[in-house]
């Protein structure tokens, strides 16, 4: 297992990523070789990826070993990730201003530790300031939850 | 000549039209702060600024956004020379000679000498670009659906041929992007493929959440917790003359970035970063004292940056007179056109006249804006440096999701959006080259019409692709670019190989820029 770099690892992956998509794509008629229809280009470049991948794992002898990789900010990288995902539920139930000053109190206070004063004082301006910017001054329309906030 | 004269004074009756000023010095100023403040490259700032560009007609857009990405390449050198952090990554090189006059209190001169560099070739490539783009939008008029088909081939290849790396890497990044672009209603016959039952996914995954989840989120998770250096001093006004002598040396540096910088730019694949490069080791190879790189010659500060700015207007070649894309940044303005419901192509010069000779008499006032612009305040950009990463970086979140979300309305893009950073993240921890997926995005649904325009038109046969001479010499090249890459792929392994299959030395860890 140790001896496994990158190439090996993605190009396993992208092989079964391809295969899912092959097997997804028999869903859509592909018409005929003369005549392509809807699926055929979808099931040509799964292929090319297919190809790409097998290649990728064929040629992937010499590259950087899979373990040498280092995730040393992985926590900071899933916090982030994870307050995307909350913007992207809240977004709408709750509105622009109330989702986006959640966020980046969290981001602020918690995860880079400012203190929860700073943090609320930024989290506010930005908010607020951006919602300004953009809704009322150049009429980009941002989603407003209960209560109209 | 004449013709030429007089459709660049419509350009500039557009360009100096008090809006368009405007646009075009926003743009300039928010291209310079992209270019200063680590982390956030040109195609991050394009994609935060998007939705700001919804309200303007497509011109002011378009020179907005041209604005960014050539003001990015002004604002790159100024923590490169002063901080050694290259702001963005066109100005790695900038940072060696630049910042080593630094260390010997020539920063002032090192700053006036990349800006300078940076005007000269921002302006003589906006006329090559003048120059070149009507002639090849109208040789490319004669194209029909088989020339499209092997034009876009040869782009990918290309791309996928100068990406760093062994070409199976970037090809299966390539192939990932298109099969992105598959997503969606199928042009021809108005079927609904891969979309599971989310409407949203009707017009298939957007480019800018991908975009920015790639390349803009994925750079902040990948910097994440980095603490970055704010000791710096910006130089006084009066410092910033070069003396004659730096003078001298750097004339000729500048021209020939400017020359190589448009020439690289054209070619799909990251011109601006490769150009800089090139001519860095050019300029030391040509150098009768080439020990002095890397002491602080002025060469290798004058060369680099005029070659990423005359690279950006040599991007802009293809993408307005062919409506190819020569690498993500060019693919994101396009999507901004198509947004405001122009379709690029070689028609667009023909069509849009307007916007074509406003965007380039925009660059040309924009370059002396931001000549003008830069050197007096150079100290209040390194200021910017002080905001810290840990609010830097959720300010730029938020504005991410907002700029997403904006295009649409949609939360399903910010769902794209944050998975495509998480995708990004991984794929550039693992060495992976992103730019061709996003090209492949944007090509998918060109390359699939015209592939099936193209058998209609011969009635299935597939030989329409190698006896219409234009398409069958672009597909020559391509196939042949695609051998010569999986020849050095896999000789590379072939000889990885036969040392006896030693396992190799581990890498040293990757230097944070």
């Amino acid at each position: 297992m140790r001896s496994l770099t990158i190439d090996h690892v993605a190009g396993a992956f992208f092989i079964a990523f391809a295969l899912l998509v092959l097997w997804e794509t028999q869903k859509i008629p592909f018409g005929f070789l003369a005549e392509p229809g809807p699926g055929a280009m979808p099931t040509l470049l799964a292929s090319t990826l297919l190809v790409c991948s097998v290649g990728l794992v064929l040629g992937g002898r010499s590259g950087k070993r899979a373990a040498a990789v280092q995730w040393l900010e992985w926590r900071h990288a899933a916090v982030i990730l994870g307050t995307c995902a909350f913007m992207a539920l809240a977004l709408e139930r709750l509105g622009y201003r109330v989702t986006i000053f959640i966020a980046l109190l969290v981001l602020v206070s918690v995860l880079e530790r400012k203190g929860w004063i700073t943090g609320l004082v930024f989290a506010a301006g930005f908010s607020l300031g951006s919602y300004f910017l953009f809704n009322s001054l150049l009429h980009v329309p941002l989603p407003k939850g209960p209560l109209g906030l | 000549m004449v013709e030429i004269l007089q459709n660049l004074a419509v350009g500039f009756a557009t360009a100096l039209s008090p809006d368009v000023l405007v646009y075009a010095f926003a743009g300039c100023l928010v291209g310079t702060l992209v270019g200063v403040l680590p982390g956030v490259g040109p195609l991050a700032g394009i994609s935060l600024l998007l939705p700001v560009t919804f309200g303007l007609n497509a011109t002011s857009a378009i020179v907005l956004l041209a604005g960014i990405y050539y003001g990015a390449m002004y604002g790159g050198s100024t923590t490169s020379i002063l901080m050694r952090i290259p702001g963005e990554a066109a100005s790695v090189m900038t940072c060696i000679d630049g910042y080593a006059m630094t260390q010997k209190g020539r920063a002032g001169p090192a700053l006036a000498i990349a800006a300078i560099g940076s005007f000269v070739a921002g302006t003589l490539s906006v006329l090559a670009l003048m120059l070149l783009a009507p002639p090849l939008a109208e040789f490319a008029l004669r194209f029909g659906p088989p020339e499209h088909f092997a034009l876009l081939i040869l782009g990918l290849l290309v791309l996928a041929y100068m990406t760093s790396g062994p070409i199976t890497r970037s090809l299966t990044m390539a192939a990932l992007g298109l099969l992105l672009g598959m997503v969606g209603m199928d042009t021809m016959t108005g079927l609904f493929r891969f979309e599971y039952g989310l409407s949203e996914l009707g017009d298939g995954i957007g480019v800018v959440p991908v975009a920015v989840g790639l390349f803009g989120v994925s750079e902040i998770l990948l910097s994440a917790g980095r603490a970055i250096r704010t000791d710096v001093r910006a130089p006084r006004l009066r410092e910033l003359l070069p003396d004659r002598q730096e003078l001298r040396a750097s004339a000729a540096p500048i021209g020939r970035g400017t020359v190589l910088g448009f020439l690289i730019g054209i070619i799909p694949g990251p011109g601006h970063i490769i150009s800089s490069f090139v001519s860095y080791s050019i300029e030391r190879r040509l150098s009768k004292t080439p020990e002095r790189f890397g002491q602080g010659a002025i060469e290798g500060v004058a060369g680099p940056e005029s070659a990423n700015n005359s690279a950006t207007s040599g991007a802009l070649v293809p993408m307005l007179a062919l409506g190819l894309p020569s690498g993500a940044v060019p693919a994101i303005m396009l999507a901004a056109m198509m947004i405001h419901g122009i379709a690029p192509g070689p028609l667009l010069i023909q069509e849009q006249p307007q916007l074509f000779w406003g965007v380039i008499a925009s660059m040309y006032v924009g370059n002396a804006v931001l000549l003008i612009l830069n050197l007096p305040m150079v100290g209040l950009f390194v200021n910017i440096l002080r905001v810290p990463y840990s609010y830097l970086y959720p300010a730029l979140l938020a504005f991410a999701t907002l700029g997403v979300y904006a295009v649409n309305n949609s939360v399903v893009d910010v769902w794209i959006m944050a998975g495509s950073g998480f995708v990004g993240y991984v794929l550039r921890k693992l060495d992976f080259e992103i730019a061709p997926i996003i090209l492949g995005l944007v090509l998918a649904p060109m390359l699939e019409l015209n592939f099936r325009q193209s058998l209609a038109m011969s009635a299935g046969n597939y030989s329409i692709f190698f006896t219409r001479p234009i398409a069958a010499v672009m597909l020559a090249v391509a196939l042949t670019l695609l051998a010569l890459g999986l020849r050095s792929a896999f000789s590379r392994t072939a000889r990885a190989r036969s040392f006896l299959d030693v396992e190799p030395a581990p890498e040293p860890d990757q230097k944070q820029p």
